[in-house]
């Protein structure tokens, strides 16, 4: 039974956590490609920006949380969504928007996505530095343990962050849902992305759209980056780190579709910790009724976890070349 | 005051004239109708009407006002309804969503404008909930009708709304075209299947190279032994 708990641990709970993240950052990276028909590198820096700021107050203003028994990061996390909402417009209007304006090729977009990267990472590491800060600066983590069975010694280990990631996460997607599905506004975002001449023709004003797109983007990625760095600690270049696993859940999910988006995000999560995860431990309990020529070796894992970034690769360039428009069947890229 | 007017227009892509000088006009409860052979300017006569293509000579007028080169979505406030050939739907949207984008700038409307919609194209009130990509040909064009007309335009301008389609659903929509003018909406379309579009037209014009070869009423013109010769296959 240590071998099944030792399995949700590092499995269930870890990939959910990794999907989790995946799957916020992918809706973000999936909504800018169906609108603006770009690969928004950039995104993952929103990500440390949104991040960035709830360190910043929780530093300013660490007491507050306390008071209602929630982590202070997770009061200020509102009100990093809008600053980073407020970022993205602000990027799309010095950037994106000049380009759009001259009908420049996606490519073009993608590269000055690039450079707004590194614009992002170089301001963030001028004011945070390069180490690695808790977001925690005066309440304490929580770390809940379970022991599921009478006999089993080792709990199963979930922390205050990975709860509020689960919640989080699920409030997201919902509101995501409600807002494309029922809102006048968020269907006429799904009515660009189907067919941006006729959107227009409908008298629907793409400006309009494109800056609720980078609101909800902006939103998105400082709830990620936020939950990200309050699992871990808050570092300059992690979200950055988290890129390829992005688009890759983006990519299997289907490009432009953000419930593809989720799919994928827990796809490529799941993958990570599955390949990484040492299958010896499983197969322990049955060493008795194994054959006696065959020796269990201490570490059976697929790939060793210092190569873990190998796993959304492979997806990335499997999905690529057998099915480029994903799962549920979105873009081209 | 005609409906809409257009006078001596130049226009086409990139500085290269498809229109060289055409006259056009259309009361506000009339059908007109564009024939002519492939190439003569017929869509792109629409197109400079709804703003799509940039005129470089003459005037287009909306109710007496200049409207040329002014967006689409301006045109669609002004009361223009534009229901292109292809590419006409949401795929991904419901048939009730489609016509929801078409009431965008007018959201009070919606309800109401819902019930017409259906009253005139009575099969898309069962299909309402139904992805738009999803319908026939037949049932497509209805709904790209449908979303225009849910922005009430005084003015519906319609791209060869029967092509492609089987002579059943031919004869569907240019019923649906008369009913929808006999509402108080005005009518200019372009066609390809011409002895039927004219035969419902208040005012035709049959163009060649850009230019206006004849303009008369529909029953004048289905009339006009040259006019058969050259331009309705005989």
């Amino acid at each position: 039974m240590n071998e099944l708990v030792f399995f949700v641990n590092n499995v269930v709970i870890a990939g959910s956590v990794t999907g989790a993240i995946y799957a916020i950052g992918a809706i973000g990276v999936t909504l800018i490609f169906s609108i603006m028909r770009f690969a928004h590198f950039a995104h993952a820096d929103m990500m440390t920006f949104g991040a960035f700021m709830v360190l910043v107050l929780t530093t300013a203003f660490p007491g507050i949380g306390m008071g209602i028994g929630v982590p202070t990061a997770i009061v200020m996390l509102p009100i990093a969504m809008l600053l980073t909402a407020l970022l993205a417009v602000g990027i799309d209007k010095t950037f994106y928007k000049p380009l759009r304006a001259h009908g420049v090729k996606p490519i073009v977009m993608v590269i000055a996505s690039l450079g707004v990267t590194l614009i992002l990472q170089g301001l963030i590491r001028l004011f945070a530095g390069t180490g690695g800060q808790g977001l925690y600066v005066d309440d304490r983590k929580a770390i809940f343990r379970m022991l599921p069975f009478e006999d089993v010694r080792v709990p199963i280990v979930i922390t205050e962050p990975q709860v509020y990631l689960f919640g989080i996460t699920l409030l997201a997607v919902i509101a995501l849902h409600l807002f494309l599905s029922r809102s006048r506004l968020g269907k006429a975002m799904r009515a660009m992305s189907d067919n941006p001449e006729l959107a227009q023709a409908s008298g629907i004003n793409t400006n309009t759209i494109v800056a609720v797109t980078w609101v909800i983007a902006g939103g998105l990625a400082a709830i990620a980056g936020t939950l990200l760095s309050l699992d871990v600690t808050f570092k300059p270049d992690l979200s950055f780190f988290l890129l390829l696993p992005i688009f890759a859940a983006a990519i299997v999910g289907g490009v432009g579709h953000p419930y593809g988006a989720v799919a994928g995000g827990f796809v490529v999560g799941f993958a990570e910790t599955l390949a990484v995860f040492n299958w010896a431990v499983l197969l322990r309990p049955f060493r008795d009724s194994l054959p006696t020529w065959l020796e269990l070796p201490s570490n059976l894992a697929f790939v060793g976890t210092e190569y873990k970034i190998v796993v959304p690769f492979f997806i990335l360039v499997a999905i690529l070349v057998w099915r480029p428009t994903g799962i549920f069947k979105g873009k081209v890229i | 005051m005609p409906l809409i007017e257009a006078r001596d227009v130049y226009g086409g892509y990139g500085g290269m004239n498809i229109l060289n000088g055409v006259d056009m006009s259309l009361e506000a409860d009339e059908v007109g109708v564009i024939v002519g052979p492939n190439g003569a300017g017929k869509s792109t006569l629409l197109k400079a009407v709804f703003g799509l293509l940039h005129v470089n000579q003459g005037d287009i007028l909306l109710h007496g006002k200049p409207i040329q080169n002014l967006p689409p979505h301006q045109l669609v406030e002004r009361g223009m309804g534009f229901v292109p050939q292809e590419k006409n739907v949401f795929p991904s949207l419901t048939v009730q969503e489609n016509l929801e984008m078409g009431a965008f700038l007018k959201p009070q409307n919606v309800k109401r404008m819902l019930g017409q919609v259906y009253e005139f194209f009575p099969p898309l009130q069962e299909k309402r909930h139904q992805p738009a990509g999803e319908l026939s040909g037949g049932q497509r064009q209805m709904v790209a009708m449908g979303r225009a007309l849910m922005a009430e335009p005084s003015l519906l301008l319609l791209d060869e709304p029967t092509a492609g389609l089987s002579p059943l659903y031919m004869n569907e929509i240019f019923d649906r075209v008369k009913h929808i003018n006999a509402a108080g909406v005005g009518i200019l379309m372009v066609e390809q299947n011409a002895k039927q579009a004219l035969a419902i037209a208040d005012k035709g014009f049959v163009l060649a190279a850009g230019q206006n070869r004849f303009t008369d009423t529909g029953a004048a013109l289905l009339a006009d032994p040259d006019v058969a010769k050259s331009f309705l296959g005989g």
